[in-house]
Parts: C-alpha cells; structure tokens; sequence
C-alpha cells in the first residue's frame, strides 16, 4: 500500500502577500485566510467551534439581551492613536454598554479589498483581538468577503455585539429631564481632528491622538455608583451637537451648554480652527455623553474622574424645557447661539 | 490658542458691551452692515447680537463667495464635470450650492442618470495643481470663486502652471469684486432714494481688506457720506468696530478707519494686486446672485493666459437661470430683508435642503440664522 502524503500548502506570506480574489471564493485559500490569521488573532472556545455560528449560553432569568451593530470605513486605515480594527470592537462595544448593558459578545464581518496587503490585515486583525481582549469581549463568529480591485477602501470591517442588561434597569435617549446635568468624559474632537489631520498631511507640534477606546469599564464604575443615569451615548460621528440633539429630540427636552465648561484640548482646537471645524460637530470614539439626576451629578464626576478614561470628566450644561428642543449654547464670549445638527459633511469655509 | 484666544475673551467682551451701550445716544437706533460672510459667521457663532443694545443692528451684507455665486456659474462647473469629463477641483463651500435640475456638485459627483462627474475637494490652488501634475491624461479644471482674498492664489497658480508648462490644467474664473458690491448696495433705491434698508456704517471685509488696502473703501465714505470700519473676523474685533462706527455717526463723522491695522495697511499688498493685474482684467459684466448683472465687478482670465481658461478651453457659454421664485436671497444679500422674513427659511429651505445660496455655506446669513439664531425667533 502506498502511502497518501498529506498535500503542502505554502503558509500565507504576510510580509509580501496580497489579498486575492481566491480569499474570498470559499476554497482552500480562504480557509487558510481564516485559519492562518483570524483563526489565530481572534481565537476562542467558540470560534473554534468553527461552524457556520456560534452557540451561546442563554442569559440569566430576568436579564434582557441588547444588541448593536456598527460599520467601520475609514480613511486611513491606521492612524494615531488606533486603526479599523480596534476601532471596529471599540464602536460596538460602546453602543452595547451605552445602552446600560455589559457586552458579551461580538460578530465581526470583513469585507476586503483584492490587493489589499496581508501585512496589513494581519495588523488590523491583531489590534482587533488586542481590543477584544482589553475590553473582555470576544469575537465568536465572523465572516470575510474579497471585492475586487477599486470596490471597496482597503478593508471595510462590520460588527455587531450583544450584551445583557440586569433587570430594571432603564437608559435610553428619552429619559432627560429638566434640570438634569448633562456631563461628558472627556475631551471633545479628537478622534476627528486626528484623522482629518492625517488625510490632510498636516502635521502639529503636539500629535493628536485618537481617543478611541472600549467604555464598557468606565461605564460599570459609573452604573456601580447608584448614580441616578438617564441617558449614555457616545457622541460619534456628529460629535457632541449631533448627539445632544438626537437626545433633546427624544427627550422632548431642550439643552443650555456653557461653552467654558467644554474641554477641548488646546491643540485640536487650534487645528480646528485652521481646518475651519467646529470641534463640538467632530467625531469621538472614546467618549461618553452622559444625562443623569442634578443632585448625583457631583458624585457621578467623581467617579468618572477616578477612571483613567473619565479623568477629563466635566458637566457642561442642564437640561431645560423647551417645546422647540433646541440645543443653547452660552459661548465663552457671552452669547447665546444654537447647537445645530450638521447639514451633511462639515465643509470648510472658503475665506 | 495662543494668538486666538486673546480675540475671544469675555472679559473684555463686556467691557466692549459696556462701552457701546455708553456711547449710543438713547433713541438714536443704529444700523451697520457687516459686508463679510465672516463677519456674519463671527456674530453669529457667539451671539454677539445678545451683547449689543436694542439699538444697535447688524445688516448682513453680500460678502459671502457662495451666496453671490449665480446658477449659471454653478451649471458650467457641473458641464464641465458631466459633460467634458474633467477633473473638477473646488473649495468645499461650493460643493452644495444649488444649481439647475436639482443639482449640486455634491449630486453631481455621486451620479446624474450614467454619468458622475469626478469633483474633488481642494484647500488651495496648490492642491488643485499638484491634481493636473498627477493625473497628466486628465483635464483638471479649478473652479475658481471668492473675493479679492482668493483671487491672488488663483494667480499665482496659473502663473505656476505655465512656468511648469502644465498643459492639463485650466481654471473657471468667478472672481469679484468687493468694492462693486459695495457701491450697488449703496446705490441701490432702498438705501438710496426710499430709505428703506437705514444704512448708517459698515464693517469692513477682514481678508480681502489685506490685499486690497483701506484705500478703494474712502470713496465710499466721502461720496456716500457713510463710515467704514474695517475689521478683523474675530469677535472682539467686530465688537470694537461697532464701537468705532457708534462713535463716528455720533460724532458726524463718515470716515475710513482701520481697527484690522494688525494685518490691513492703506495700499495693501502690492506684490499680490499685481500679480493678479498681471492675471486677470474686468469683466465688462457678470451675473451676482441677488445684485443682479453689475457692469465691472468681477475678473476674467487676460487674453495672454487664454490657454488656462476654461471658458474659452471649452467653449462653455454663460445661461442665467433664475432663483426659485419663493426666494429671498437676493433681498437677504442687500440687507432689504432679513432670513425670517422669507416664507421658506427654515421650512422648505433648510441647510439640508438648500434652497437659495445664503442657506448653504456657514457664512451665508439663512444659514448662520438658521444653525446659530432661529430660537430667537421662536421664544
């Protein structure tokens, strides 16, 4: 009898590699794609189930599911201060916990452009698990498709995540009320202002740096201190203005801002001047909004203070009644003006 | 920010207040026109109305690039983009300007029936050389719009591309003119004969006063008999202008005065002004949104630079087309009416849904109104 000799495959080369359209035609080289770089970033017991989904245990009596699910494109793909991959868990995750629920699990799909270096998905992929890890969410199934040449930006990566929300508990964005404080964890506009200034090769004395970050901790401590919380949100794309106004609308509330109270960090306030940007309307992926009780408002700060991506915590404004639900600004000049939505991109100004 | 913040301080905002609110003559009402889409801007971003005595109103003026551009104007950019499948560069503002058939750049560029025009977003003239440099088989156009400030880049740009011996690139000249604007809204019978629109000052541009000078704004104060102030975009700047014009109307005075003086001088930067002589020359007409045709006010391309001109390039013909018949703008620009009293401010026209060119770019008195002012008008 001779003996069959198993077949060799030539292991992927991720310094020189490309992705191919045979990544995504469901044959051995996809399979060697999920196994030689997904498979051993992002590997766990229920990945590695490797079915077509994973089976999960069921929450406890009482607990409700939530679920969230977020698509990341960006340009560049890597940037100061993170890339799509992290940034990818870090979006869901934040739209799981915001909602007052502790992320479990997260689904991850990959949509990859032919061409596309496999140096760089594996550094993608790495700072996926890396972000999974740090925020105790795993990735337990996922799915990868290749587009060809010129359809897609490099990588576009789709996550959904679920979590469970202990009973009785009630966040939502219709919970303000007047007279309730409004806070912020932190400075405002850097996740924008980063990579706009990249896209835009400007370069400052002091690098800005993306905020993007897990807030599933900061979230539990703040949920642990019995603080009286209305509304959570993470003021993403649209920043701070287009956040405030979604939650006065389902409020059916108004808001009044005192500009003085907005942290900002210097330098991105210096480039937004220069991109003629408004850093209340740029994108954050590391911060949260946070409605509560005026009387907790002190001993929420406190707390969100004491954690490292809180330490920049600060009450910016009350929430007021107003049949208009406009969003007020007391400017640091001492005006008055409204927060508006933005109307589509925020372009700059001509002179 | 250093250098920024001093501009913006609160603290001496109120003093300014404080000074103003002295210096008003009590049942004397004031109104001065901020010529600038700047200006506007400033005002609005930090409520500087709410620091001003009743007395004392502002008048937005036509100094917005994007309001005064005409649909014809903008129709040419999206033939070139559509038609003649340039690359067509342009200054984000001028991206959702409403033109004819519902279009923009913005819906050009995503796609009108099988054709998508490729529209790029540049930050200078230097961007929209280094796209003709790159993509040396294309026709890059640059769609070249503003006052006096952004004339001298346009220049200089076209003057680079024929020392580079660039033979892709071409420019669609829109430029205008500032003092031309100025002397219709002087001229015209609401301030002139019927005394309709009260015009006792105005604030002086910022930017295109650094290149034009103080000078050409004196004819203006001895012929018209009104005073200008020139002044820079940040908000103290404004509010110390204000207190100038107070002072000069008080005082019976109707003269040309500098507070920009950190950056404006009488001549302004010649080295600029002649390399756009050198550039441009009149134009014997052009169309202003809502100021209509005005005799002079605007620049064209030099014969001797006609290799550059997209106009000529392309054989592109000008069409007027006029304004949506419920809008205001052209009112809006002269400083006859204001954003609320036009029927579809804030209802069909919003800066979602522009209607007319004042509600697209930030500096444009709809939109300023719109995104900064409105609750005023509602509380």
């Amino acid at each position: 009898m001779t003996e069959v000799k198993r077949g060799y495959a030539r292991p992927l080369d991720l310094q020189h590699g490309r992705v191919d359209m045979s990544h995504g035609a469901g044959g051995r080289a996809m399979a060697q794609l999920i196994a030689e770089l997904f498979a051993k970033h992002l590997g766990n017991e229920y990945l590695g189930q490797g079915n077509d989904g994973a089976v999960l245990p069921a929450p406890s009596p009482g607990e409700r599911l939530v679920m969230a699910t977020d698509c990341h494109v960006v340009s560049p793909l890597f940037f100061a201060g993170g890339d799509i991959g992290c940034l990818a868990v870090h979006g869901t995750v934040n739209d799981v916990a915001v909602m007052g629920a502790t992320p479990l699990y997260l689904a991850a799909g990959f949509i990859l452009e032919e061409g596309l270096p496999l140096a760089d998905l594996a550094r993608i992929v790495a700072s996926m698990a890396k972000a999974a890890r740090e925020a105790g969410v795993p990735v337990v199934t996922g799915d990868t498709k290749v587009v060809e040449r010129g359809k897609g930006d490099g990588v576009f990566i789709s996550t959904t995540g679920v979590g469970t929300l202990p009973p009785g508990r009630d966040i939502g964005g219709a919970r303000a009320r007047p007279g309730d404080a409004i806070l912020v964890s932190g400075t405002l506009g850097d996740h924008g202002v980063a990579i706009m200034s990249q896209r835009e090769n400007l370069s400052f004395d002091a690098p800005i740096i993306s905020d993007t970050a897990a807030l599933n901790g900061l979230i539990a401590a703040m949920l642990a201190s019995g603080a009286d919380i209305r509304v959570l949100r993470d003021p993403t794309r649209g920043g701070l203005a287009a956040t405030l106004n979604e939650i006065a609308a389902q409020s059916g509330v108004g808001m009044l801002l005192h500009e003085k109270d907005i942290p900002v960090q210097p330098v991105v306030s210096a480039a937004c001047e220069f991109l003629g940007l408004d850093p209340l309307c740029v994108a954050n992926e590391g911060k949260l909004i946070c409605v509560c009780a005026a009387a907790d408002a002190e001993r929420l700060l406190a707390v969100m203070r004491a954690h490292p991506l809180g330490a920049n915590a600060a009450r910016i404004g009350t929430v007021s009644a107003d049949d208009h639900h406009f969003v007020q600004l007391v400017t640091a000049f001492g005006g008055k003006r409204v927060v508006d939505w933005l109307a589509g991109d925020q372009l700059p100004r001509i002179c | 920010m250093k250098y920024i913040d001093e501009f913006r301080d609160g603290e001496v905002a109120r003093t300014l207040a404080q000074k103003i609110a002295a210096a008003v003559v009590p049942g004397r009402r004031y109104s001065f026109m901020e010529f600038c889409g700047g200006h506007t801007h400033a005002i609005s971003r930090y409520g500087l109305a709410d620091l001003l005595p009743p007395d004392v109103r502002m008048v937005h003026g036509p100094g917005c690039p994007v309001c005064v551009l005409p649909i014809g104007r903008v129709d040419m950019a999206i033939e070139l983009a559509l038609d003649h499948g340039v690359i067509l560069c342009t200054y984000g503002d001028t991206l959702r300007i409403p033109a004819s058939k519902h279009l923009s750049l913005l819906k050009a560029k995503a796609g009108v029936g099988d054709k998508s025009g490729d529209i790029r977003m540049v930050y200078s003239t230097a961007d929209a050389l280094q796209v003709a440099r790159d993509n040396p088989g294309r026709e890059v156009v640059f769609f070249a719009i503003g006052f006096e400030t952004t004339t001298p880049p346009t220049a200089v740009a076209i003057q680079q591309a024929r020392a580079e011996g660039l033979k892709n690139f071409s420019v669609l000249c829109c430029h205008v003119l500032t003092p031309s604007a100025i002397g219709n809204i002087l001229e015209s019978p609401e301030v002139r004969q019927w005394g309709t629109v009260p015009l006792d000052g105005f604030i002086g541009p910022a930017h295109v006063s650094t290149v034009i000078g103080s000078r050409p704004y004196e004819f203006f104060a001895a012929e018209y008999r009104k005073p200008v102030v020139i002044a820079g975009f940040e908000p103290l700047d404004v509010m110390q202008a204000i207190l100038m014009l107070v002072r000069q109307v008080n005082e019976g005075r109707a003269e040309v005065e500098n507070e920009f003086a950190r950056a404006v001088s009488r001549e302004g930067n010649l080295k600029a002004q002649d390399r756009v002589a050198e550039v441009f020359e009149l134009r014997a007409a052009f169309e202003w949104r809502g100021l209509g045709t005005l005799p002079y006010s605007a620049l064209r391309i030099r014969a001797a630079y006609a290799a550059f001109d997209a106009e000529k390039r392309f054989a592109l013909a000008y069409r007027s087309v006029p304004d949506n018949k419920a809008c205001e703008c052209g009112a809006i620009l002269r400083g006859v009416k204001h954003p609320r009293d036009c029927k579809i401010f804030g209802t069909v026209c919003t800066p979602e849904n522009p209607i007319g060119s004042c509600m697209v770019s930030s500096e444009g008195a709809c939109a300023a109104h719109y995104s900064y002012g409105r609750y005023k008008d509602m509380h």
